[in-house]
């Protein structure tokens, strides 16, 4: 394998009663940028906190570039991380940050201070090597934090939520920052966050973890188009979450437990079964009621109840039988009201099957 | 209230004590100690530095030096001992028990500092427990007591609580976060310690470097008690010099000296004092 290969092979890490991380095998390619994604407590602070080697797995083995270094100590391990609340050391400059894994690698002072104005350089902060942490502002921190973990060329850097203590416009400049990143270095790249957008903008693929078990892997395409259970569908925002039975016949007809009947292209649907169906809002549009659909999209006749103005859309929930529906309508220009009767439309190929078996009404 | 005024408020009753009691003091010693003895114990206003040059003669520049040797292993120890317990205190000793754990820290101050002095006599003498445990094992006795190991071994037993509690706040504010990040860029763990814990923790361990150094430079109780006055402290002499040679003139420039040696030695130390937290490199 090459070298910044990561791989974890059935690896478990439990805390007493509670299990962090369960049996979770997966690779990472060289120079890949893979996103660890999920909630708060789905464990993937953990998982990389056992690539790090800061914590050490119950069982399970972790290749890094081929060679197990499962029980080797965080310093032996050719990884470098970032750090959440970055983790600068208070009582050193911002170059004797960069330069603390140097000297610890025992480079000659020359080197030291050569490698250290590059990795400033590359995170735009030349000039301020003898500034005290504490005369930084968030962003600056941030950016010394990596370049303090680059300047030793790691196989793999890890980055766990980098980026959450920063307000959102800064937030948005260090992502394109950490995509240029990881694009000049070529180096493996784990990054760790709870923010579906950072997951689906950097990443060449994007894991989902929920409860300490990997959900689903896939690019950011396949993760967002086709998520495979309710629970990444859920937390990627698929805001129309349905349980269904598919009713006898030829067709692929569900009927919800909400009553409505609806039409679905997924296959394999068993007569009988109860499964779970998802319809992203944006794949749903309001017409007029008794307004003509296209043959392979689903109506739904439904109320208004409610509007939500999101800048540059706004989102509806409209009552439908016994559900409540989700749908996003671009644009400002529309003269409906609260009450008012519309039909719901969306295609065929819009609703997602997902796995798992929804309980009986 | 102004910000200052109400500084000035807070402040005042802990400044008036200060002044009067330390300061006062402090001139009243340096007026007696400019004096001579009179016949009877007082003190002739007769100024001069006769007192001070006698100070200074070798027999007593030993025995300041004896004592400095004391204050200074005894800290040195203290730091030794209570550094682990410390650093175990605060992060890695059960998060429930630490307050109960700080409590035994401070648990000696229940009872006074001569009665746990005679405590370590018993311990320590001839016929001590010490001495009888090792005979119940077949060893043979051993002088415990009134030499020099014995007046540190009470010395860092009363002080090492007074350097546990400032190691304690230190410690505990360390950022767990910056140890990992240590151990992530390649530091090994005597590493980690050194370059970031050790840095890191210096107000504390000055701190309770002064808190030990300052009262194991005048200190008699110990030396008195374990070392059976064989050798002299500057605590015990000047001790001697007001209440048995009645020289008080003597025994208040044997005071003032010490004085001035722990304000040189606080300025020596003014820089780590001042930082939270250091600057490196």
């Amino acid at each position: 394998m090459g070298r910044g290969a990561v791989s974890l092979r059935g690896v478990s890490k439990s805390y007493g009663e509670v299990a962090a991380v369960r049996d979770v095998s997966f690779d990472v390619a060289p120079g890949e940028f893979v996103t660890l994604l999920g909630p708060s407590g789905c464990g993937k602070t953990t998982l990389l906190r056992l690539v790090a080697g800061l914590e050490s797995p119950d069982s399970g083995r972790l290749l890094l570039s081929g060679r197990d270094v499962t029980d080797d100590p965080p310093h032996r391990r050719p990884v470098n991380t970032v750090f959440q609340h970055y983790a600068l050391f208070p009582h050193r400059t911002v170059a004797g940050n960069v330069a603390f894994g140097l000297e610890m690698a025992g480079r000659a002072r020359p080197e030291v201070a050569e490698r250290v104005e590059r990795a400033l350089d590359m995170v735009r902060l030349s000039g301020l090597g003898h500034r005290r942490i504490d005369q930084l502002s968030g962003g600056q921190r941030q950016r010394v934090a990596l370049a303090r973990a680059v300047v030793l060329e790691p196989e793999v850097l890890l980055l766990d939520e980098p980026m959450s203590a920063l307000d959102r416009k800064l937030r948005e400049e260090m992502r394109a920052e950490v995509k240029s990143l990881h694009r000049r270095l070529g180096t493996t790249f784990l990054f760790v966050t709870h923010d579906q957008e950072e997951a689906l903008a950097l990443s060449d693929r994007v894991a989902v973890l929920s409860d300490g078990v990997v959900e689903q892997v896939g690019s950011p395409a396949e993760i967002y188009d086709a998520p495979r259970t309710r629970f990444v569908a859920d937390f990627l925002a698929v805001r129309n979450l349905l349980a269904a039975e598919v009713q006898p016949g030829e067709g692929g007809v569900l009927r919800t437990d909400g009553g409505l009947v609806l039409r679905s292209e997924a296959d394999g649907l068993a007569p009988g079964e109860r499964v779970w169906v998802g319809v992203r809002p944006e794949r749903m549009r309001l017409l007029d009621p008794d307004a003509p659909a296209a043959p392979d999209e689903n109506r739904v006749s439904g109320l208004l109840e409610e509007r939500l103005f999101l800048g540059d859309r706004s989102e509806w929930r409209v009552r439908a039988g016994g559900d409540v529906l989700t749908v996003a309508e671009a644009g400002r220009a529309n003269e409906r009201r609260p009450g008012d009767a519309v039909t719901v439309v969306f295609p065929a190929a819009a609703l997602l099957r997902l796995g798992g078996r929804p309980p009986r009404p | 209230m102004s910000g200052r005024r109400q500084a000035l408020v807070l402040l005042a009753p802990a400044l008036v004590l200060l002044v009067v009691l330390v300061g006062g003091a402090q001139v009243l010693m340096l007026v007696a100690s400019l004096g001579r003895r009179s016949a009877y114990g007082g003190v002739l206003h007769d100024w001069g530095l006769q007192n001070y040059v006698r100070a200074l003669e070798p027999l007593y520049v030993r025995v300041l030096a004896r004592s400095l040797v004391l204050a200074a292993a005894t800290t040195a120890l203290c730091l030794l001992a209570g550094y682990p317990v410390a650093y175990w205190l605060a992060r890695r000793a059960p998060a429930h028990l630490r307050k109960a754990l700080l409590v035994l820290v401070i648990l000696p101050f229940w009872t006074s500092f001569l009665v746990r002095m005679y405590a370590w006599i018993f311990l320590l003498r001839t016929e001590g427990l010490v001495n009888l445990g090792l005979a119940a094992l077949g060893l043979p006795a051993s002088n415990l007591l009134y030499n020099q190991s014995a007046v540190l071994l009470g010395q860092v037993y009363g002080e090492l609580p007074f350097i546990i509690l400032p190691l304690y706040a230190s410690l505990e504010k360390l950022d767990p976060e910056l140890l990992d990040a240590a151990a992530d860029l390649g530091a090994s763990p005597p590493e980690v310690i050194r370059r970031v814990v050790l840095p890191l923790t210096r107000p504390g361990i000055v701190a309770g470097a002064i808190l030990v150094f300052i009262p194991s430079l005048g200190a008699y109780l110990a030396p008195d008690l374990l070392g059976g006055a064989r050798d002299v402290y500057v605590g015990s002499l000047i001790q001697s010099q007001f209440a048995v040679a009645r020289d008080i003139p003597f025994g208040a420039a044997l005071s003032f000296t010490l004085s001035v040696l722990v304000l040189l030695a606080l300025w020596a130390l003014r820089r780590p004092l001042r930082a939270g937290a250091a600057e490196e490199g």
